[in-house]
Parts: structure tokens; sequence; C-alpha cells
């Protein structure tokens, strides 16, 4: 007994040593992202995506922490600090909504990590100033996605636009630019109805959309919760084009809708339209890569956007990883603000959510290039050539 | 505004206000018994429309173990409280309800899932399988503290609706489904479009409204849950079970939380953690019937709906503001002009 004991000791004494030295030659990760709560459905998947991330970059070994923030600020905020300050991690990942993601801009700033974030709002990156150079966001902006759908609704020959959207900030973002983007292209908006994730009926602002007659309608809201406008406007017999906005590209929102969100147009990341691709495309490449190791994670599982936000991040950091390492070690500051200039010098990178160009005044790094038509055809996504 | 637009409003109203007041009855009834306002009404809503979602799928639905896993913490707490003074027959109950029930339940939708059995068989078995939650969870949280004031049952309550939202997440999953509707059928009324749908909502609603009302007016059981409701000492008194009568409510709410479910499935898209606003808006009409009237409890159930659909045309944006807005006038009434009831602790 004694005997056993004693080597048990030899033993802990061993692989304390060992973990003490991997330490200091390994890349620490730490994610913390909503997988409960209001942001479940985007938290989820990315959960799922963390076995899939690369677990060797450069030759280094790349630890990963993953936390859960429930869908609060507080918490999220408690998450950063946690992995900051015990597991000392070289990058911050996260989170999975605006509001909760907020919150980490401080902290990221504070202890010089850098932060990529997968929520959607360009408030997190922009304006530019101290704070926020130490963020990076991988879900291309509103902006870009909204005016290029502006845009092709003008070309359809649409004049009027009856509009409905979240009544929240992914719905009053997409209607900002809508509403300042219209008249130059010669559209109008018919009307500003607004409906909650949550909700069970649309019917009163579905009636008076279509009382306004409008040549299109624009539904600005994300994941299963699109469905309803759309399926009470046909139901209400609105015959006119539908179109939708990136928040809609799930697997979920096809097999919901069904033959009610068939034809629905909206402007995508390449992830949702790289099958219709040229073969030499960069962004089916990157796409395989992606869908092949989250398959390999999750017994054979198809992976969805939100999972994309968390792997392009990781194809980031990656991607400044080998050019850092050249300038310190991991787990120092000056690694950390090796891996931050690093990210700001990708050029023409193609990610899962589009081509990303930083520059020390755009950490979102997209352009019109990056927003690709989509449409729902026969419950697929199609790219719109 | 003009007259078709307010009739779709006045039929999509009434569909909504159908739904609310169900769960508002069910409200009404379970603080009538045991003084508790049961937060978690709404998540029996939401767990039977993703039960029947899966089902329609041909999957197992999660419900199951969820049934299991709260049979297992109904039977710990049932042998732990009644340690002293456990009997036979108490063991043989526990032993069937709280464990052979489920497990027979689990086996059963395991082996009919893949079969597809179509809507009624889908609806019947979900049905089945929420209700017996309720009274699981009557023994589980309230049962122990029965006695307590209506603010720590109230947190309990809310303990309780928590605790379902993250076992809804964990069974269900985070993506909202919805459910195929009970009749595709539609016919014009007018300008008036009127779906299957709605007219099962409101029949169905209705046709359990009249059974109620036979139930709590003739039946002896349904005499001795009022008389739980309007005073609990005296019902004691005259030899009525209180705690078999909370179980009793808690049994028939979830009953009534599962057919209401199966009524809004096909309507909205329906997440683990839907059901919360169905019941506050469920709850707001109860407030507005007191608490104890039934025939307010509907009206005011309609009434919100009603006002749902009227504020969701006018003014989209202050919809849910208005709606809750509702409460503020009756409640400053209520406090100036009804009669005031002292707890009596």
């Amino acid at each position: 007994m004694l005997r056993r004991n004693s080597w048990m000791i030899v033993l802990a004494t061993v692989a304390t040593a060992v973990s003490v030295g991997s330490a200091q030659a390994q890349i620490k990760v730490g994610i913390t992202m909503s997988a409960s709560g209001p942001g479940a459905a985007l938290g989820q998947p990315q959960s799922k995506t963390v076995a899939a991330l690369p677990k060797e970059i450069g030759g280094q070994k790349i630890t990963y922490f993953a936390l859960d923030d429930e869908s609060d600020p507080t918490k999220a905020a408690q998450n950063a600090r946690k992995l900051i300050s015990e597991e000392k991690v070289d990058v911050m990942i996260g989170s999975s909504l605006t509001p909760v993601s907020l919150p980490l801009i401080d902290i990221a700033a504070e202890s010089k990590t850098p932060l990529m974030t997968m929520a959607a709002a360009a408030v997190l990156v922009a304006p530019m100033d101290d704070k926020r150079k130490w963020v990076y966001k991988v879900v291309p902006n509103d902006d870009i996605m909204a005016n290029a759908i502006a845009k092709y609704i003008a070309k359809t020959g649409a004049k009027t636009i009856g509009y409905i959207g979240f009544s929240d900030a992914y719905g009053e973002g997409y209607y900002k630019v809508l509403a300042a983007e219209a008249p130059k292209l010669g559209l109008t908006l018919t009307t500003h109805e607004v409906y909650a994730r949550s909700d069970a009926s649309v019917t009163g602002q579905v009636l008076k959309i279509i009382a306004s007659k409008p040549d299109a309608v624009f539904i600005a809201a994300a994941g299963t919760p699109a469905v309803l406008p759309q399926k009470a406007l046909r139901e209400r017999g609105y015959k006119g084009p539908i179109f939708q906005t990136h928040g809609v590209a799930t697997e979920e929102f096809i097999k919901l809708g069904g033959k009610d969100v068939d034809g629905a147009i909206f402007t995508g990341e390449a992830f949702s339209g790289a099958e219709d691709m040229p073969a030499d495309s960069p962004f089916r490449k990157v796409k395989a890569r992606f869908v092949d190791a989250y398959k390999a994670a999750n017994g054979g599982a198809a992976p969805t956007i939100f999972g994309v936000h968390l792997w392009d991040s990781m194809t980031l950091v990656e991607n400044a990883i080998p050019e850092a390492l050249k300038l310190a070690k991991p787990g120092t500051p000056e690694f950390r603000a090796a891996i931050r200039d690093q990210i700001e010098k990708s050029k023409d990178l193609a990610l899962n959510d589009g081509l990303s160009n930083m520059t020390p005044d755009n950490h979102n790094g997209y352009d019109e290039r990056s927003a690709f038509l989509i449409k729902i055809e026969n419950g697929a996504f199609r790219l719109v050539k | 505004m003009d007259g078709t637009i307010f009739l779709f409003l006045l039929q999509d109203g009434v569909i909504n206000g159908a739904v609310y007041a169900l769960v508002a009855i069910a409200l009404v009834l379970v603080f009538g018994v045991t003084r508790v306002i049961l937060v978690p009404q709404g998540e029996f809503v939401a767990f039977t429309a993703l039960t029947v979602a899966a089902l329609e799928n041909g999957n197992a639905p999660p419900t199951a173990w969820l049934l299991l896993a709260l049979g297992g913490l109904a039977a710990i707490s049932e042998l732990v409280r009644h340690f002293r003074d456990l009997t036979v027959r108490r063991l043989v109950r526990i032993a069937l309800f709280d464990l052979a029930l489920p497990v027979a339940l689990l086996l059963l939708t395991r082996a009919l899932a893949p079969m597809k059995l179509g809507q009624v068989a889908n609806i019947l078995l979900a049905i089945t399988l929420i209700t017996p939650m309720g009274p699981m969870i009557y023994r589980i949280a309230f049962a122990p503290i029965a006695h307590s004031s209506v603010l720590v049952l109230l947190m309990a309550s809310f303990g309780v609706h928590f605790s379902l939202m993250g076992l809804g997440l964990v069974f269900f999953g985070p993506e909202g489904t919805g459910t195929a509707p009970l009749s595709s059928q539609s016919f014009a009324l007018g300008d008036l479009v009127v779906t299957g749908q709605s007219v099962a909502v409101v029949a169905v609603t209705g046709l359990l409204l009249v059974l109620f009302a036979i139930f709590f007016g003739r039946t002896l059981l349904g005499k001795a849950l009022r008389a739980c409701s309007s005073n609990r000492i005296g019902a004691r008194l005259v030899g009525i079970p209180t705690g078999a009568a909370g179980q009793i409510a808690f049994a028939l709410a979830a009953l009534l939380g599962a057919v209401s479910g199966v009524l809004v499935g096909p309507l909205m898209t329906v997440a683990y953690d839907s059901g919360f606003l169905i019941g506050l808006k469920a709850f707001v009409a109860a407030i507005l019937g007191g608490l104890v009237s039934y025939p307010l409890t509907v009206l005011a159930a309609l009434g919100v709906g009603f006002a749902e659909a009227l504020f969701s045309f006018w003014a989209s944006n202050f919809k849910e503001v208005l709606v809750f807005t509702l409460i503020i006038p009756v409640l400053a009434w209520r406090s100036v002009y009804a009669p005031h009831a002292e707890e009596a602790e």
C-alpha cells in the first residue's frame, strides 16, 4: 500500500512537471459563448465546433478553454476575467451575441488580449479607438449585407418595400441601413413593423403591410422565428417577392418554413452558397475543410452558419500565429500583441464568412465582395448568379 | 383600418385569446387550490408542442426521459419526506406512479415513435407524457412547503420554471419547431378566410371550458377542489385531503397546458423557452379575473388576445408594453374597491 502511494506521488510529480513544461510551449485560447439562455441557438452549434478546431498550429499545441456565459453579459465578463487571470489565455473568442460581447471589449483592452467576437453588430469594432483595436469581428457588418440586398431589390424593378423585422438591435440595424439607402436607389419603405422573436402571431403587422401594397417585402429576422412573417404573408395571399437577411441561413429555417419560404432571397456569407461557386473558388476549399473537421468531431452531423463564426475566428488567429511565434513566446504580453498586429495584416484571406482584408481602421474587413445573393430553391440554398 | 382588417384582427385575437384562456384557467385553478402562482405553466405548453413535433418526425421525444427524471426526483422527495411513516401502500404508490409509469411510457414512446402513427396518436401520446409531470412537480417542489407564504411558493415556482427551462434546453435543443396543422381546410366567410386550425382552437377551448364548468359545478371531486380554494382549513375540517387536491389541481393544469400546446404548435414557432411569454400573457388575464373568477378570466384572456392583435396592427413597437399596461388600471381599481383578503398566517 505504502509503495503504491509513493509511486502515485512520483507519477503525480512527473505529470505536474510535464504539464508545467508544456504550459510554456502551448498556445491557449479562451472561448466564452452563449450555449444556454436566449442565445442558445447560436451558442450550441458553436460549442459543438470547439472539438473540431485545429489542435496544432505552427508546431505549437493549442489548448482551448470553452465556457458557457448563459447569454448573460455579467457572466461573460466573469468568464473573460477567469480565462485571462487563471488560464492566462493568449487569445479570447466570444461571445455569441452583441450585448454579451460588449463588456468583453474593456476586459480585452485592459489585459491587452486580442478578442475575436462572434456577434454581429458593427458597434463592436467601430468606431475604431484604443479599446476596439484589440477586437476583431468575423461576422460581416449588416450594412454590407443590407446595401447589397437593397441594390438587388432596386434592380428587380420594385419601387416600394414593406418592412417587418425583429424589435431588437438586429432588426433595427437593418432598418436603419435600408431607410438610408432606399431613397438613393429610388425605393420607398412603406411600413416599419416590428415583432419579437417569441411572438405567436404577426397577423396585425402583416395585414398592415399588405394594406400598403408593396412591390416586395423585406423581413429582417433570424433563425426559425423568421419563418413566421413569411408564412403569414403567404397565408394572407401576398404574392410578391420576399427578401430575408443572412440570419436565416440555417437548415432549421428551411425545414420549418417548407414551401412558404421557397423563393426567398437574401444576402449571405460565402458558406451558404459555396457549393454553387466555381471549383477553384477558395471559398469551396475553406468550407470543405471546416465541414470535414466538424463532421469528424460530431459523428457526421453537418455544421451551421453559427459554428462558422467560431471556426473563422480561429482561422484568423491560425493565420497570425506563425509570424507571431517568430516575435515572441506564447504566454507573454508580447505574443498577445504580436497576434493582434498580425491579424490586422490579413490580406485577401478566404473565410467561410467572406473575403477578409483587415486594416487598422476596419476590424471587420469585408466589402461587397463578401455579400453573396442566395435564393432558397426547393429546400436548398442556391447562389444567385 | 377597414372592416375586413378588423375582422382578421378579431379572428387572430380570438385564436390567441382562446389559448391564453386555457392557460389562464389553469393558473387560476392552481392558485385557488394551492396558492401557487404556476410560473412553469408555459413550459407544459412548449414541451407538448415540441413533443408532438418530435413524434411527427418519427423521433422518440426526449419528453419521456424528462418524465422519468421527474419521476425519480418525485420518488426521492416522497421517500425522504415520509421516511418515518412509510407504509406499504405508499411504497406501492411511489413504485407504480413515479417509477413504473414513466418507464412504461418511455418504452411505449420508443416503440411507437418510429411507426409514425398519425396525428391523433401523436397528440394523445404527447398529452399522456406531459400530464403526469404536473403532480410530480407538485410533490417535488411544492408539497414539502405547502404551508409557506404565497411569496415563498412563488419563489419555488420560479425555481421550477428555471429548472424546467434548463432541462428543456438539454432535452429539446435550442431550435424552434412547429407542428402540422390540426386541419388544413379553410373556408371563406365574406372577406374573411377562416382556417380549420382556428376553428379547431376555438372549438377545443370551448369544449374544455364547458367540461370544466360541469366538473366544478356537478361532480364531488370538482366541488372538493372548489372547497379547497375557498377555504383550505374548512375543507380539511370536513375531510378533504388538501395534499391530494393539490396534486389533482397540478394534473389538471398540466393537462390544460398540454392541450394548449397541441393547439399553439401549428400556429407559432415553439422553442424550449417560448412557454414563458404565453404564461405571462395568460397571467395578465388571470389577474384581470382577480385570480378567482373563471368566467371573468376567460373574458379577460379573449380581451388580451384581441388587444394584442390590435396593438400589433397599430403600434407593433409597443405591443408588449401596451398589453402588459392593461394590468395597471385593473390592479389600481381592485386595490381600492375589491374586498381585501389578508392572508391568514
